[in-house]
């Protein structure tokens, strides 16, 4: 699950996981990247910061940086958050396109590409008009004016106070802030149509963009804001964090089993909180030999890289594509899904057929890209894999 | 103009002028001189070049000093790509907003004394997302107002623009800023912001910017804020700055792909380079410069054939990605062919086969 899903997601159960629970919003204080904190810190204490577009592996903590600069530039009241679903008609003729929004006095978030290809009329029609509009109060349709801590404003005034309407604390930024989730999965047309808004309107409105891949973004976005690299947390940093919220909810991680949950997270640090919560319910303390417990999507993509390693038939290849399409329907996105089985089997296979491996796949996960039905691709990997194995093997049962 | 002080720099330092615009010689020669001739003599233009040289900055610059502020929003029209352009769009607005006459008679701009033109501009800006269709429409709208119209046409690649359309317009390149023309704005912006910076950290920062002057002025303003008041700025809040891929890191790839560790080790080395965030297509660009340079003993060592198959999946890769292939597998295939072609060396024919297959 990605962008706004998951920050719904969190919105809904927040204080509920421990992942989110935990999750401080204060710079100064998070334990993770502490160099990098201190640098953002730095940035956003005065009022003339560029644009943002931060990038790097999914759980490597981008939005918590994200929302620790809210936190700076606006103090609390950022976090004051309400999700809405809304139906606008864009585009000529009008077509209806659902987005949900997250947002508080000072920012919106919202993930363009979560709509498909009317992502270019969300961002030339929606993102244009809230970038543009000064107080961000005046886009929320929603019932009651917001109160203003000076006091509500006189209705004459209204055009002439546009400006200040929503900063009546003077030494907040006179701009609001507009947060683009997987930047990278938004299509071509609509990041071009963000390039133009983002210097218009730079004034009023700075652009925040998250991305997995920078590769993916095109080179006028990315030269138009700053880049802020957020690696996953070091498997020192990992242990550090499990530690800590253990400690905050009273109970131990030893030694070994926090090196079991920083080994099969892969440095992910939300994958790896959620491991250690569905572990420490399946069984505390932790036994000697007990395994992590895994989310179902992980337990399903690493079956179908076993079952391709135990037999290379038609016949499993039915039970995969069964699983494939269980997975996509639960809307694991088809390249986390991808990546999932290439880096199982990967640890698995022999050395010769590694590169072969890694070489099919990288060109059956670009055609998946290019193309439009994800299964198809992931499909077509799956059988030739297996036809490679199969080959591989009895090549090496003639050596005997 | 008030509150400039709350603009990122890149928009506070935009030029206002068409003079102040740095290092684009001929194009800005060519203007002032339409701009000074009084008689409004104009072709239709198209600015062409990478992001960040000047063009949206020229077109209004040159737009601003022939109508005034006073003129501007009734002559002007600037379309860019977070407009509907579809051909509905191209017909109806152009058109409307090209038959509304101008006033007869000689109109002054107060600003310069001199003449305001008697014709209007409309500005494409973005126009590479402008569909071939529409850029077909787009043909005959500019014939049928030549008279009171001209068009400025932006984009960054000439070859997205239709040949008849291209055609119409005095076509003025933007460059890639060099290096003098960077370090001299940067100068001028980081003395207007009252900070002293090394002479060394200045060129690092014009490196690393690619002759994109805006990133140039974004690296220059973040680097100074992140090193916190009275703080260092020193070259790791540059690279910090400007997403480079450190030299350190680089090796470590150099030695996993070009070395002779196992297939294993080569992976984990470059699993931990995408963990750690670092953009593929930028290692790629930053690698592919080392193989250019020649001077590290483990790439002077491969044969020519060696190195043009090396930059060849390097481009293969990064056009891959560029369609949204996914990064680390795009890396595990780089590694495994460039493992491949270092290990063939004694086998020729196997390796001009790789090439012809790439
Ligand atoms: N030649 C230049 N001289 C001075 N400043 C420049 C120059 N080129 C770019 N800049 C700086 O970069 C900023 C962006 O420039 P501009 O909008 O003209 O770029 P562009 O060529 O239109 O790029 P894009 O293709 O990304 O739209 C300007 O505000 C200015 O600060
Ligand atoms: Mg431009």
């Amino acid at each position: 699950m990605t962008g706004v899903g998951k920050m719904e997601q969190e919105h809904k159960r927040s204080g509920l996981m421990w992942v989110d629970k935990h999750r401080s919003t204060n710079l100064a204080k998070l334990e993770v990247h502490k160099a990098l904190n201190v640098r953002l810190l730095n940035l956003v204490r005065q009022g003339d910061v560029p644009h943002l577009f931060f990038y790097g592996p999914p759980g490597a903590g981008k939005r918590t940086r994200v929302m620790g600069v809210l936190h700076e530039l606006f103090g609390a009241s950022a976090e004051k958050l309400r999700v809405q679903h809304r139906v606008f008609k864009l585009g000529d003729p009008p077509k209806e396109v659902e987005m949900t929004l997250v947002m508080s006095n000072h920012h919106v978030e919202m993930n363009p590409s979560d709509v498909g290809i009317k992502d270019r009329l969300v961002v030339q029609e929606m993102i244009k008009e809230i970038a543009s509009s000064v107080p961000l109060d005046a886009f929320q349709t929603t019932k009651k004016k917001e109160q203003n801590a000076a006091g509500p404003e006189p209705q004459g005034a209204a055009a002439a106070g546009a400006n200040t309407s929503n900063n009546s604390a003077a030494h907040k930024p006179a701009f609001k802030v507009l947060v683009l989730h997987d930047v990278d999965r938004m299509s071509r047309l609509a990041q071009q149509a963000l390039r133009r808004t983002m210097e218009k309107y730079a004034r009023t409105c700075r652009i925040i963009m998250l991305a997995t891949s920078a590769s993916k973004v095109i080179e006028p976005l990315r030269s138009r804001c700053l880049g802020v690299r957020v690696p996953l947390p070091s498997d020192t940093e990992l242990v550090q964090v499990l530690r800590h919220v253990a400690n905050k909810e009273g109970f131990i991680v030893t030694d070994s089993f926090g090196a079991k949950v920083v080994a099969s997270s892969g440095r992910n640090m939300r994958r790896a909180l959620l491991q250690l919560e569905a572990s420490k319910s399946q069984n505390y303390p932790f036994s000697a030999e007990q395994q992590v417990t895994k989310a179902d999507w992980e337990l399903a993509c690493a079956s179908i890289s076993d079952l391709m390693l135990v037999q290379q038939a038609p016949r499993t290849l039915l039970t995969v594509r069964q699983k494939l399409y269980d997975l996509l329907t639960h809307a694991i996105p088809a390249d986390i899904i991808f990546h999932a089985i290439v880096a199982n089997l990967l640890r698995q296979v022999d050395q010769e057929l590694a590169p072969q491996l890694v070489a099919h796949a990288a060109m059956y996960e670009h055609r998946m890209q290019k193309g439009s039905k994800p299964i198809l691709h992931l499909e077509a990997f799956c059988a030739r894999f297996m036809q490679l194995y199969k080959a591989y093997l009895s090549a090496i049962m003639d050596l005997f | 103009m008030v509150g400039n002080d709350m603009m990122p720099w890149s928009e506070k330092y935009r030029p206002q002028k068409v003079a102040q615009v740095a290092h684009q010689d001929e194009v800005v020669r060519m203007l002032s001189s339409a701009l000074d001739d009084g008689q409004g003599n104009l072709p239709h233009l198209l600015f062409y070049g990478p992001p960040g040289t000047g063009k949206t900055s020229t077109a209004l610059a040159l737009c601003r000093q022939m109508f005034g502020a006073q003129h501007f929003k009734a002559r002007v029209l600037e379309l860019n790509a977070s407009d509907e352009r579809g051909i509905k769009v191209v017909r109806d607005r152009i058109k409307t907003f090209a038959q509304t006459s101008v006033p007869e008679g000689r109109i002054t701009n107060k600003e310069t004394g001199r003449a305001v033109p008697a014709f209007k501009i409309i500005i494409l800006d973005e126009a590479d997302a402008i569909t071939t269709d529409a850029q077909t429409a787009l043909r005959r709208t500019m014939e049928t107002f030549s008279l009171t119209t001209r068009f400025i046409l932006i984009c960054n690649y000439i070859s997205r623009i239709i040949a008849p359309l291209a055609s119409r317009c005095a076509k003025c390149r933007f460059m890639p800023l060099p290096m003098s023309a960077m370090r001299a704005h940067l100068s001028h912006i980081a003395s207007g912001e009252g900070l002293s910076i090394s002479t060394q950290l200045l060129d690092h920062m014009c490196e690393a910017s690619e002759g994109d002057m805006r990133r140039a002025i974004t690296t220059l303003q973040s680097t100074s804020r992140m090193a916190g008041p009275g703080g260092d700025m020193d070259d790791e809040a540059l690279v910090t700055a400007a997403c480079l891929v450190p030299e350190s890191v680089l090796d470590d790839f150099e030695a996993a792909v070009l070395g002779s560790c196992s297939f294993k080790d080569m992976s984990l080395v470059l699993t931990n380079i995408v963990d750690d965030g670092y953009s593929v297509s930028q290692l790629i660009l930053q690698f592919g410069r080392r193989i250019q340079e020649n001077t590290r003993a483990s790439i002077a060592g491969l044969s020519d054939l060696q190195k043009s198959a090396v930059v060849l999946k390097l481009a293969e890769a990064e056009a891959q990605m560029i369609d949204g292939a996914d990064e680390w597998l795009q890396l595990q295939d780089i590694g495994g062919r460039l493992r491949e072609t270092v290990q063939c060396a004694t086998n020729q024919g196997s390796l001009r086969h790789t090439i012809q297959s790439v």
